[in-house]
């Protein structure tokens, strides 16, 4: 009975104690950036090194050069373990935190869902690097949505450019079978009208078949491989799901150099549980793989010397690791872009956007910045926030990443149509009126 | 102290049979009420409405249905997700067929949808019982997701197949699609939960509840003094499924904004079947104790390290917050087996009696 009575005493305490109080900011030279991430959970395997890639960059540009033209960034990692619920939880949480959160780079496509009509109204930039809702990439529509540096429209379509070079031209596509796998969520549906758009144009043969949350079970789906027998498999997979893919692939004997993943589907993580297995496996990329750049180097000066680093220092350059840094490195410089117009001190949620929109890299400041040869230049504008950026092929050759093909252009003219049309589709769902850019300054 | 009951004498049968039979429960139901409607809306955060108490009402309505189907009629189910996503869906095909239709109608015809599927997936409870109705159930769960990840006719041809709730208003004022401020929808959840645990409340007082309690007890006996089973447990099914179908409907249109089948996968059965066990079954107080729960301790133990100020890496966090909540659960379903709402019922009989309870 004296247990009970305790319950119920601590019951009666936790409903006075639980409305909390916020905490205070004071005004300072910082800008706050909130970081969803997902360390633990099926998806543990993609989310981690993709979050100490953005938390070592941003916090190295702190280290280094005191933040961002001396405005400090004040990053808060939150757990989301890629699910929507406990994202928007997390939005909620951090949009108002310390000043107000300045950008979003949610690091999936479900929460990114969530985030663009709440995001819209909070005025806050949800920046989905390659991820996301495709037709939220037309700037006209969705302001405050990036998609840059390329969508998985666009990567779909350089994907298929690619195999067309392989087959010896586009026109050899005609009657080859290939297989996309994905994850059934909004996230691997993505790429399908795309291909079913090229399927169309260039006469092969498109099988999609979809692999359920969290897509440990994959036996029906590979037994339906093995029916189809295709010439190429393209798979958009996430998480625990890849690996597994890998695996089947390997067991099955699939020719490993005809099976290709998307971006998030070609991480050290997918390959590495496969074993020898894996050797040939592809992998569609936006950035070099490999810790040899100068980044990396002020990276394990200024963050693992000075023991501010969450992730181990062997995992520099991983695949993920670099999708981390190549994110924050867009970031600072959107930052920069618009202090260029605003001075260098602590910008409104407004002024980030235009620093986005107006962002442009060139090869000059990819130089400048420590990763020459890392990444395409990008270039954003009012009407296009994808960038439109070409697409590399790596290949795993049992212990690293190597790039095997040259910058893949997307085929804009596919892609861009049908983009502008779902746009206005999305867009008129959430009441939105279409921009006009001319106006725009 | 607070339940000195000298004076209050009950001479009619409607003031013995009142929902509140005392006058001091009546003034406090009534004060929380008014805050809940009042007070919280000025007072609690954005992050508070949107991120908290919304999902506590939305998730106390679901538990409210799955509570009368499980706690009084009998009936284990873990197909909850799946009905929600029918509500969810069917409220989204409805409102961008008939836009002009106002927006609670369409959660209440989604519910009526829901209802009716529910039925259809009751009817195996007339033979198989207990386990093996719950798994029976579990078909109903991923069947749906299934149908509803398959058709793209229910995301209205949606590439990512994702519904998103259209802007619509109450009266004037949003209260679904981005621009609908978080009191809105607040008030808008707050509403519908305290209509519908009114009408189980009656519901369950009265001759259909009798006659559920009298299937859960013991099917044979019930139906030897008149209860007919076929109408009886299908009649909580229908009524269950209602319940979880306006909660889905309200889960995508006041809470998420936007969802895929993967918001009502099995995980969302679980939830709501453990927020019925542990908030009490066969209590409609039971259900919103359960929901506050589930909902809100997970939060909490978030805030927990930043309130201290203890800087923690996030994925400790996270296991540290699973291990307690998980140890949280096993110590109330050891401490009281019949859930929380039991906890205040021991509690009011004391207050009752005090100072000399026994």
């Amino acid at each position: 009975m004296t247990l009970r009575r305790v319950m119920i005493v601590l019951l009666a305490a936790s409903v006075i104690a639980l409305p909390l109080a916020g905490a205070a900011w004071a005004q300072a030279k910082e800008m706050f950036v909130p970081s969803t991430v997902y360390r633990t959970g099926p998806y543990a395997p993609s989310g981690t090194p993709f979050a100490n890639g953005l938390w070592d960059y941003l916090t190295m540009i702190n280290e280094r050069d005191g933040g961002v033209n001396g405005v400090r960034l004040v990053v808060e990692e939150c757990e989301t373990q890629y699910d929507t619920k406990q994202g928007v939880e997390c939005y909620e949480r951090l949009k108002g935190k310390n000043g107000g959160a300045m950008v979003f780079n949610p690091l999936s496509t479900g929460i990114t869902y969530q985030l663009i009509p709440k995001a819209a109204v909070d005025k806050i930039v949800v920046h989905s690097m390659g991820y996301g809702m495709t037709a939220a990439s037309d700037g006209r529509w969705f302001p405050w949505v990036f998609t840059f540096p390329t969508t998985y429209w666009s990567q779909a379509s350089s994907v298929i450019r690619y195999i067309g070079q392989q087959e010896g031209g586009l026109d050899k596509l005609k009657g080859k079978k290939i297989v996309h796998i994905y994850h059934n969520s909004p996230y691997g549906k993505e790429a399908n009208p795309t291909l079913e758009e090229l399927a169309h144009k260039y006469g092969f043969e498109l099988t999609l078949l979809a692999v359920d949350h969290p897509g440990q079970e994959q036996k029906a789906t590979w037994l339906q491989v093995r029916r189809i027998n295709p010439n190429w498999i393209y798979m958009s997979g996430w998480g625990v799901m890849n690996q597994v893919a890998v695996k089947e692939a390997a067991a099955v004997n699939f020719p490993m150099d005809h099976f290709i993943g998307n971006w998030w589907s070609a991480s050290e993580a997918d390959v590495i549980p496969a074993g020898d297995g894996a050797k040939g496996y592809k992998g569609a990329t936006f950035h070099a793989p490999g810790a040899n750049f100068k980044v990396h180097t002020d990276i394990v000066k200024f963050v693992y010397d000075k023991g501010k680093n969450i992730g181990p220092k062997d995992k520099i350059g991983e695949a993920l690791y670099n999708r981390g840094v190549v994110n924050a490195m867009y970031l600072t410089e959107a930052f920069r872009t618009a202090m260029a117009k605003f001075g260098n001190k602590p910008l409104t949620t407004e002024q980030v956007r235009w620093g986005y929109e107006h962002l442009s890299l060139t090869e000059a400041r990819l130089d400048q910045i420590g990763l020459k040869g890392f990444t395409h230049p990008v270039k954003v504008t009012c009407e296009d926030h994808e960038g439109s950026g070409p697409v590399l092929i790596q290949q795993w050759d049992g212990q690293k990443w190597n790039i095997v093909s040259d910058w893949i252009q997307p085929m804009k003219e596919v892609v861009r149509p049908k983009l502008e049309l779902a746009a206005a589709e999305e867009g008129k769902k959430l009441g939105y009126t279409i921009r006009d850019c001319s106006k725009e300054n | 102290m607070i339940y000195r009951e000298a004076g209050q004498f009950k001479s009619s049968y409607a003031s013995d049979q009142a929902v509140f039979p005392i006058r001091q429960d009546r003034v406090m139901a009534l004060i929380a009420l008014a805050a809940a409607v009042v007070a919280v809306p000025l007072v609690a955060s954005e992050y508070w409405l949107q991120a908290v108490l919304i999902p506590f009402l939305i998730y106390s309505l679901a538990a409210l249905g799955l509570n009368l189907l499980t706690g009084y009629a009998g009936q284990v189910s873990l197909g909850t997700g799946g009905f929600m996503a029918v509500g969810a869906y069917s409220a989204f095909k409805i409102t961008s067929a008939f836009p002009g239709l106002p927006i609670v109608a369409v959660f209440v015809l989604a519910g009526v949808v829901a209802a009716l599927v529910g039925v259809l997936f009751g009817i195996p409870s007339l033979r198989i019982k207990g386990f093996y109705l719950a798994v029976a159930t579990l078909a109903a769960q991923f069947f749906l997701l299934w149908l509803f990840n398959k058709v793209a006719w229910f995301t209205d041809y949606a590439s990512s197949g994702t519904i998103t709730a259209p802007p619509r208003t109450v009266l004037g004022v949003m209260v679904t699609g981005p621009e609908a401020t978080a009191p809105a929808r607040y008030l808008t959840a707050l509403i519908l939960v305290g209509l519908f645990a009114v009408i189980a409340k009656n519901l369950v007082r009265g001759r259909v509840g009798r006659s559920w309690m009298a299937i859960r007890d013991r099917d044979i006996a019930a139906e030897i003094i008149g209860v007919r089973p076929l109408r009886t447990k299908l009649l909580a099914f229908a009524i269950s499924s209602f319940y979880c179908g306006v909660a889905g409907a309200e889960y995508v249109f006041l809470y998420l904004g936007s969802a895929e089948t993967l918001a009502f996968d099995i995980n969302v059965s679980f939830l709501v079947l453990f927020m019925v066990i542990i908030g009490g079954l066969g209590s409609i107080l039971g259900s919103f104790l359960g929901s506050a729960f589930i909902v809100m301790v997970p939060i909490f133990l978030t805030n927990v390290p930043h309130l201290l100020g203890v800087a923690m890496p996030v994925a400790l966090q996270k296991q540290i917050e699973l291990m307690v909540f998980g140890g949280l659960i096993i110590v109330f379903l050891i401490v009281e087996p019949n859930g929380l709402a039991r906890l205040w019922q021991i509690a009011k009989e004391k207050l009752r009696l005090w100072p000399f309870p026994y």
